[in-house]
């Protein structure tokens, strides 16, 4: 069975929906977004809870996503870390991106690499660059592609060499 | 394995009984196998490999980085230096991203040029990579040929541009310099001569019974292993499914050519190998109706003196010569990017090594490693 673009922009509504805060407050509108795919390079815009990217990650995995990639983008004016998550899939053409955001003074988010394990680098890239932990992660020091002593995260961007 | 531990030895007690050491193997991070600085820490029993952990980030420099402080221009050959065999692909991922958020508009001749330029880069970094992994396998032959037809992309690419590694040949809204005769008759003469060329390739090596013993079945990455890893290129259309960003995502002008995505299911080393054979082939094609219908016309477009890109976050993929390479790209509509993330190929076609050559004895593994095909830079960024 295929995925489609309506299936999973329902879907992802669905799982927003019941969990976005203690009071029923209503998924914003803009949570789950179908963009153009030729003027941004992606088919869906997902935004989540910190909470539910394990969720997210599991829903795209039983649809039969890959995991392309993690990053961080840090908000500093807005006092925000932000972590996406791109996901693809190798037959149907599809490309979706999860973001989330944590405070920036305790930027942690659940770890993914137990529904995908090639998020495992990816995530301790994304713990070098920007100093997001990833809570669960097998192994979140030494660096990965710093040097090993290092202990500054060079994408933050109040950070002075 | 399991049988020879319950031998009875003369002495009385038994092989199990014995204490099971396992040594520590430190390969790299200078090793001829791993073509640069990779390091694997193997953990072995005997001649078995129990787990095994890459380590990487000796030649981390950053260029992520480098892609916040300066403008976009600025940037544009550091993107020739990330994996250093496929420029041009890396190049044409960074320019088409600045296109597709600032909506300018490419010349076709410019898309023709880039999309030649495209496969002879895919022909030549598939000649490196098989070279240099039938050297691993201890066949020192193959690479000399390989250079040699290398060294005829290369002069096509230093008449073009100048340079002959890291050439810098595209520019937001089409390309530095047009393309001349030399170039169009060359590369056109090429065609012809490269094909002649993979059927020797295919009589010296791929026939070779060597070869297929150590690459046959051996190695095995299955399709769900790459997609749990997110492994992609050869490494993916080896283990039998048929993905390509060319096709899967169309940028350029690839959607209105006609080829094939070659595709094995094995998922051994060898299946990897023949998917990089077939794909010269399939670039050839490509190269060949370019050279049909390219148009005249402007090799460059309109674009602003100051390159300001409206805010928002914009992603771009090629198929690069090792899979998919993708650049995402956030702008605050200042002249430089506020985050430039690199997706390259390599880290993810690596990290499901650890997996795949637990239990493999080590020389079945460093051929795995050659399969493939890392560019270490391209890890490291």
């Amino acid at each position: 069975m295929k995925p489609s673009l309506e299936q999973l922009t329902q879907e992802f509504t669905q799982l927003i929906g019941p969990a976005a805060g203690p009071a029923p407050a209503a998924p914003a509108p803009s949570a789950v977004q179908v963009v153009d795919f030729a003027a941004r390079g992606v088919n869906l815009d997902v935004t989540v809870a910190p909470d539910q990217v394990v969720a997210a990650a599991q829903l795209l995995d039983r649809h039969g996503f890959s995991l392309d990639t993690i990053t961080g983008v840090d908000w500093l004016a807005q006092g925000q870390m932000e972590v996406v998550y791109d996901y693809m899939h190798f037959t149907v053409n599809l490309r979706i991106a999860v973001r989330t955001r944590v405070p920036r003074d305790q930027a942690a988010v659940p770890t993914i690499s137990t529904v995908f394990p090639g998020a495992n680098w990816h995530e301790r890239e994304t713990h070098d660059f920007f100093g997001i932990f990833f809570t669960g992660h097998p192994k979140m020091s030494p660096p990965f592609l710093l040097p090993e002593d290092a202990d500054f995260h060079p994408l933050k961007k109040d950070y002075k060499p | 394995m399991t049988a020879t531990k319950e031998v009875i030895y003369a002495g009385g007690g038994s092989l199990s009984a014995l204490p099971q050491e396992t040594f520590i193997l430190n390969v790299g991070p200078q090793h001829p196998a791993a073509h640069g600085v990779l390091r694997i820490l193997m953990e072995m029993d005997g001649e078995w490999i129990t787990s095994a952990e890459p380590i990487v980030g000796y030649i981390h420099r950053m260029h992520e980085k480098m892609g916040e402080n300066r403008t976009y221009a600025k940037f544009l050959p550091n993107t020739s230096r990330i994996d250093y065999l496929a420029a041009m692909h890396y190049t044409h991922a960074f320019v088409g991203v600045v296109e597709r958020a600032a909506k300018i508009e490419v010349p076709l001749r410019a898309e023709y040029i880039r999309v030649i330029v495209a496969e002879l880069q895919r022909i030549s970094s598939h000649l490196v990579g098989w070279g240099a992994w039938i050297m691993d396998l201890g066949g020192l032959t193959p690479i000399l040929y390989a250079f040699d037809d290398r060294e005829k992309i290369l002069d096509l690419f230093e008449h073009i541009c100048g340079a002959r590694l890291t050439y810098c040949y595209h520019r937001f809204g089409g390309v530095c310099n047009d393309v001349d005769d030399f170039f169009l008759q060359g590369t056109r003469d090429f065609v012809p001569y490269m094909r002649k060329r993979l059927k020797m390739y295919r009589d010296l090596v791929t026939d070779n019974i060597i070869v297929r013993k150590r690459l046959e079945g051996i190695g095995i990455m299955d399709a769900e292993m790459c997609r749990r890893y997110g492994a992609t290129g050869p490494v993916l259309r080896g283990a039998g499914v048929p993905y390509d960003v060319r096709r899967a995502e169309p940028y350029s002008i690839y959607a209105q050519f006609d080829f094939e995505i070659p595709h094995y299911p094995q998922g051994d080393s060898m299946a990897r190998y023949l998917v990089r054979m077939d794909e010269m082939e399939q670039s050839l094609r490509i190269i060949e109706q370019a050279l049909d219908q390219i148009p005249a016309g402007p090799v460059m477009g309109k674009v602003p003196r100051v390159l300001r890109l409206p805010a928002g976050d914009y992603c771009y993929a090629v198929e690069a010569g090792r899979g998919r390479f993708m650049i995402r790209l956030v702008s605050d509509g200042k002249d430089t990017a506020y985050r430039l993330k690199l997706r390259t190929p390599c880290l993810s076609n690596l990290s499901p090594f650890a997996e795949a050559c637990r239990g493999m004895i080590l020389p079945d593994a460093l051929a795995m490693l050659g399969s493939l095909d890392l560019v270490i830079p391209d890890i490291d960024r």
